[in-house]
């Protein structure tokens, strides 16, 4: 099991290189440069040739890619075109809110999606199953920041019960476990959950209802299980392909919360992204994109790590 | 051994104590999405303890369904059974979800077709085997797994200790069906019902399955209804033997009379169609013609459109079962004469 925890860690050493290329290419692959956008169209050129040699932008390609990546592996991830300020920080600390954000919305949403997609595989055909799926459907379907807007107009406009944006009281940015701050949290996971409710409903009951038609769950009630003791067999057998649908979710949830964060101006990934792509902002554009990806990246080692655990028929040699 | 075996078949036999298994006019039907399917349409009979039942048919002659609902296994919302089940003094089909419970697994067990469906594929096979013992017996834990160990070398599978830890994707065909037979033994059950056990095995591994199931059959003096679509090793295992076709019991005796003197003309076409009967170089006969759709089946004989010496008083009443012996029957208008 060491060996083979080694070994997946090692494999995604080459996947983050990549990535980390396709994201430094990606930026560059933009017409104009970063210092064009920070520098006022009046400019004298020597003012912007030095800006550009000062934050290295007149090296080769291949040199640039290097230092960044040196920098990066030594966690600094440059300073900011538009503030100045180092990227890592301000990274770090909007990750803190996205994470916050996303596993509240992922407790919520991947709790409810199972249980339903358990009840409705399990009563395939009957009411309770026509209800979850409809459910399902309207989650996968509804656009979440319109659904988003759509809360604020409810419960923040018209009901005065829920405040519609920031993460505290008077826009503060740092969190405590309190009623006043988690009062805000609510709207936004509510609405972040909604697609991972349909996702993990629709995959959970397909397998619940596939596995309940192979031929062991007969087998099972032929030993004279309790169907207690059947339907836990029914959940070690799904849980495998549930927990990496999971795996998968998260992974969005945690770099495609732009919409969301934007919406409710949550001070996390998405909301300094879509800052970072309107000030042309480089350096923090691509320290972003470069943590999401190893996110991703970390979550997929963590998913078959635990589908290894769960599912014998995966190989650990 | 002949003294007893006359004793049974006198007809003093009144006087001997019930027989385990008693199943009378025994009907089952699927509700579908294309009206019902009537799979099994009156059978009775009874099995005496340590005896041997062959349940020979092709495949949809509802010999399966039959044996299924000898533990009421088929989904209970689609299933509707008609008739009486008696095992061991229990009525079946009139238990509460609890009492069958209590009953399937360890007054009656089963051997499915094939075992690598059979097993749940992430659970060892000590896991299996234990949690059935715990369920029945109330033991502890590592009773159980010393019980599933016993079990194992019971059923002669090598260095079992080891096995005990596998997964079924980890272990042959045959193995697995040997672990099968140790699960459904696990708790000395009175009944055994197999399923088409050897089907799924290769023909050298099919023999050694049938031969341990015969000895272990005679060591623990339980009954066995064995269901096959195969008459060689009907004649391997069985005391009694009942055809089976759409639905019924066409032919019911004992093995050496169904098949040596055979009364019913399906039940010789089903003989002439293998290869134990068939002489080299010659082509094998089949029977022409396809089992009837059991939504709509035909009146009176069941198998007047395929048979070969159909009258027309066979298509008009439903043939009752005639006995020219007393332990040998078949529903066959042609014995009547």
């Amino acid at each position: 099991m060491i060996s083979y925890l080694i070994r997946r860690l090692l494999y995604s050493v080459p996947i983050a290189l990549g990535v980390s290329l396709m994201i430094f290419m990606l930026v560059h692959l933009a017409p104009g440069d970063p210092i064009s956008a920070i520098a006022p169209a009046d400019a004298p050129p020597d003012v912007v040739e030095r800006l550009r040699v000062d934050y290295g932008y007149d090296k080769p390609l291949p040199i640039q890619f290097g230092l960044w990546l040196g920098r990066a592996v030594t966690g600094d991830l440059g300073n900011s075109v538009a503030s100045g300020q180092p990227v890592a920080a301000e990274v770090m600390s909007a990750v803190g809110n996205t994470i916050l954000l996303s596993l509240c919305a992922a407790v919520f949403g991947f709790t409810l999606g199972a249980v339903l997609g358990f009840v409705a595989g399990y009563k395939q055909g009957r009411a309770m199953d026509k209800i979850a799926t409809a459910i399902a459907v309207a989650g996968i379907s509804v656009p979440h920041y319109w659904l988003g807007m759509v809360l604020v107009i409810v419960f923040s406009v018209q009901l005065n019960a829920l405040p519609a944006v920031g993460m505290g009281p008077g826009g503060s940015n740092d969190w405590a476990w309190d009623w006043l701050h988690m009062r805000h949290l609510i709207l936004p996971a509510i609405t972040l959950a909604v697609i991972p409710i349909g996702i993990v409903m629709r995959t959970t009951r397909s397998a619940v209802a596939e596995i309940l038609n192979q031929e062991f769950v007969q087998a099972l009630r032929a030993k004279g299980l309790s169907e207690r003791h059947v339907l836990g067999h029914v959940i070690r057998n799904v849980a495998p392909t549930v927990l990496a649908v999971m795996g998968l979710q998260l992974g969005y949830l945690l770099g495609g919360s732009i919409l969301i964060e934007t919406v409710f101006s949550w001070p996390g990934t998405g909301f300094l992204l879509n800052t970072a792509i309107f000030r042309r902002d480089i350096p923090m554009l691509q320290g972003t994109i470069l943590v999401l990806a190893l996110f991703f990246v970390f979550l997929n080692v963590v998913v078959d790590l635990i589908q290894t655990a769960v599912d014998p028929r995966i190989k650990r040699a | 051994m002949t003294a007893a075996l006359r004793q049974d078949q006198s007809p003093v036999a009144e006087a001997a104590p019930a027989p385990l298994v008693t199943v009378e006019n025994l009907t089952v039907s699927f509700k579908g999405g294309d009206g019902v399917i009537k799979a099994v349409n009156g059978v009775d009979f009874t099995l005496e303890r340590g005896k041997v039942l062959t349940i020979l048919g092709e495949s949809g002659s509802g010999k399966s369904v039959t044996l299924k609902a000898m533990m009421r296994l088929h989904p209970p919302r689609k299933t509707s059974y008609t008739g009486r089940i008696a095992i061991g003094g229990r009525e079946i089909l009139s238990l509460s979800d609890r009492e069958l419970g209590q009953v399937r697994g360890s007054v009656v067990s089963m051997i499915f077709q094939e075992p690598m469906l059979a097993f749940d594929p992430v659970y060892t096979i000590g896991q299996q085997i234990a949690e059935t013992v715990v369920r029945h017996e109330g033991v502890s834990r590592q009773a159980a797994d010393k019980r599933a160990l016993e079990l194992l070398e019971m059923v002669q599978i090598p260095s079992a200790a080891r096995r005990l830890k596998a997964y079924p994707h980890e272990m042959s065909g045959g193995m697995r069906q040997r672990a099968m037979i140790a699960l459904a033994l696990s708790c000395r059950p009175d009944l055994l019902l197999a399923d088409e056990p050897t089907t799924a095995l290769d023909a050298t591994v099919q023999m050694q399955v049938l031969i341990l199931l015969r000895q272990l059959q005679r060591e623990m003096g339980m009954a066995v209804i064995f269901v096959t679509h195969d008459m060689g090793v009907a004649a391997e295992i069985a005391d009694e033997v009942a055809v089976m076709y759409a639905g019924r019991f066409i032919e019911t005796g004992p093995v050496g009379d169904v098949i040596g003197r055979r009364l019913h003309p399906y039940t010789e076409g089903l003989l002439a169609s293998t290869v134990h009967g068939a002489q080299r170089g010659q082509r094998l006969e089949t029977i022409a013609g396809a089992p009837p759709n059991l939504a709509k089946l035909p009146s009176g004989c069941a198998f007047a459109p395929r048979c070969r010496y159909v009258e027309p008083r066979c298509r008009e009443t439903e043939v009752p079962l005639f006995h020219p012996k007393p332990d040998h029957a078949a529903r066959c208008l042609r014995i009547d004469r």
